[in-house]
């Protein structure tokens, strides 16, 4: 039944109809435009959003002491909860299982001297762990390493924009840098991965917890607890471990189990819950959004072919006076509208594509917006399944006129 | 070549049904040139669409060429039609987007038959009626008895063995209108069974058989002597 001469047929028709053709191609195209459009910037978003939270590792848990806000068993509140090595190494033991990474870190500010330049940092005492708590990547160099934690070393690792500010082309591994009078050796040179230009992360000094802790005040305090739970627990589960850590730090210092100042948690379990539920959301909205543009290209394709077939009524008579059968007006419409939807589908995809690529839209939050080939190939499939039977319905009814009836038609 | 035999058709018009044609018997030969005569209303398009395979009969009988024309499905009716008959409108009846080559050709596209061989008999259609130089021209660029000679090319091409014209001179003034009785007089002289509905006297006298329609029925059948051009 399809052979050549039906399908010189379509083109000719398609051809010499250049307005109708048009009109019906704008609709269709306009419809996957917009889909694409919408499509690409809900992504975009949702690109943004993902990478929002990307500077730390996915499955951290950060514990910060504060004062204590219940009396509880005769202590009175504001007490001043500090962490020790104590902790640490309970917490380490105890939940064993569960943790996948842990560093203690004390915080301290110096001022680095390195031959003439001279500048502030804050510095980071941490155990080995934290660089892939931190996802710092190396540089140059190593990070502190369990060697150095013992026996208590004076190497450093730094930040690459310390390297800039103090050594600018000089290699600055094995150099000895000067925080507060004290020289200490530069082993490494971390590159920090957060997204956005969060500076300060590149300006940090990082050295071995338990070298800050004889340095800085001999004693064994830790300012605050990072760790990483196994990633094999589920949301659920690494909340409620973290919950379990809380508790237990609450219980070894004597906190009322709801005092919410004296040990806080930020779990990233927590927000990656309320990411999941967001792009949930965010999904609803776009599939709300692809269906409606959907819904008006599939709407506009059927009333042009409606329109259509009323136009070709006289010629459709024609047709059956001089021996077409009811089957090859069907199809010779439905062929149009098929090719129509085809053709401008993909016409509008490129325009949309266009469209999103010239626009620089990385300040309005949105990043890398794009729409997958397949989707966009399912909405074509989609408008050219309504296409055809939106030809269809119409075109069998006007291959069913009496010839005569259509040949009256003006 | 065409036989009917109390034919009787009606149009229902809303509640009300309308009687156009009660009990027509008509016998034509191969060969013939008959005018089917009537003022508007006297049911003599309804006859023609009838004989046509273009509308269906209520009761009575009809037959073509030895073939009983009775509840036909739509795919057979388009065949007979394509076979059996050639179209000569009023209004030609060209598709306005195809040149004259292509309209010509196309009843021997729905024959099936090859683009080559389709666009060769066309051709000799066309050169037939004297427009081969205008196979390339749209309809609208053609003169009203041009456009007539093209549908008549095209009623031609799928060699049908009954040529029907409803007013073919109808929208036509009356040199144009002679130069087409004339080349359908040649026609009929070739050989062709061809059946003409007219309401102008002229035009009548200008076949070889009058056949008057009034109110749905045949009031005069006679032959006469034909009025050559």
């Amino acid at each position: 039944m399809i052979e050549l001469g039906l399908f010189r047929e379509v083109f000719q028709s398609l051809n010499k109809n250049k307005l109708r053709t048009l009109l019906s191609g704008f609709t269709v195209a306009f419809a996957i435009m917009l889909f694409t459009i919408l499509f690409g910037i809900a992504n975009g978003f949702q690109n943004t959003f993902n990478n929002e939270f990307n500077g730390d590792a996915n499955n951290s848990i950060f514990i910060y002491s504060g004062r204590t806000s219940k009396a509880v068993e005769g202590y009175q509140t504001g007490r001043r909860i500090q962490f020790d090595n104590e902790l640490y190494n309970t917490i380490k033991d105890e939940f064993n299982d569960d943790i996948e990474f842990i560093t203690g870190r004390v915080y301290k500010n110096v001022t680095a001297s390195f031959g003439t330049e001279k500048s502030n940092y804050s510095v980071r005492a941490v155990n080995p762990d934290h660089q892939f708590i931190e996802k710092s990547e190396m540089k140059q160099g190593r990070f502190i390493n369990p060697l150095d934690l013992k026996n208590n070393t004076k190497n450093i690792v730094i930040g690459n924009l310390v390297v800039e500010d103090l050594f600018g082309e000089t290699d600055p591994i094995g150099k000895y840098l000067d925080l507060n009078k004290i020289k200490f050796k530069i082993v490494g040179v971390f590159v920090e991965r957060t997204e956005g230009s969060d500076s300060n992360e590149a300006r940090v000094i990082y050295m071995p917890i338990s070298t800050a802790q004889k340095i800085y005040g001999n004693n064994d305090y830790i300012d605050q607890i990072n760790l990483t739970y196994n990633p094999l627990l589920s949301e659920q589960e690494a909340i409620a471990f973290g919950n379990k850590v809380v508790d237990k730090i609450k219980d070894m210092f004597f906190i009322a189990e709801n005092d919410q100042s004296a040990v806080r948690a930020r779990n990233r379990a927590r927000e990656n819950q309320e990411i999941t539920q967001f792009n949930g959301v965010l999904a609803i909205l776009v599939l709300i959004i692809g269906m409606g543009t959907l819904v008006a290209g599939v709407v506009g394709i059927s009333n042009i072919m409606i329109f259509i077939v009323k136009e070709r009524t006289k010629e459709i008579g024609i047709r059956k006076a001089l021996g077409a059968p009811p089957n090859s007006i069907i199809l010779i419409i439905i062929l149009e509208s098929i090719f129509i939807t085809a053709i401008a589908g993909y016409v509008g995809l490129l325009i949309g594509g266009a469209v999103l690529n010239s626009f620089n839209l990385e300040d309005y939050w949105i990043t890398d917006p794009g729409v997958s080939t397949s989707l966009v190939l399912a909405a074509t499939i989609t408008l050219v399944i309504a296409g055809t039977l939106a030809g269809y319905i119409p075109a069998k009814r006007a291959a069913s006129i009496k010839p005569i009836v259509a040949l009256r038609d003006e | 070549m065409l036989k009917i035999n109390n034919l009787h058709k009606s149009y229902k018009m809303g509640d009300s049904s309308l009687h156009v044609l009660k009990g027509i018997d008509l016998h034509v030969d191969k060969g013939e040139m008959v005018a089917i005569m009537g003022s508007s209303g006297s049911g003599k398009s309804t006859l023609l669409n009838i004989i046509g395979i273009l509308d269906e009969l209520d009761s009575g009988e009809y037959t073509l060429d030895g073939i009983e024309i009775k509840d036909l499905t739509e795919k057979k009716a388009a065949q007979y039609r394509n076979k059996f008959l050639g179209f000569v409108f009023q209004s030609f009846n060209l598709i306005n987007f195809k040149n004259a080559l292509e309209n010509v050709a196309l009843p021997l596209y729905y024959q099936g038959q090859k683009r080559k061989e389709r666009q060769e008999k066309a051709m000799f259609h066309l050169e037939k009626v004297g427009l081969a130089d205008w196979s390339t021209h749209l309809p609208n660029e053609l003169s009203g008895g041009q456009k007539q000679r093209v549908a008549i090319a095209r009623a031609l091409a799928a060699e049908p063995k009954l040529l029907l014209a409803d007013e073919p001179t109808g929208a036509l003034d009356s040199a144009t209108s002679h130069e087409i009785m004339q080349f359908l007089q040649q026609l009929n002289d070739e050989g062709k069974t061809i059946l003409i509905v007219t309401h102008e006297e002229d035009i009548s006298l200008m076949c070889k058989r009058i056949v008057r329609l009034k109110d749905g029925v045949i009031m005069e059948d006679k032959k006469i002597k034909q009025n050559r051009l």
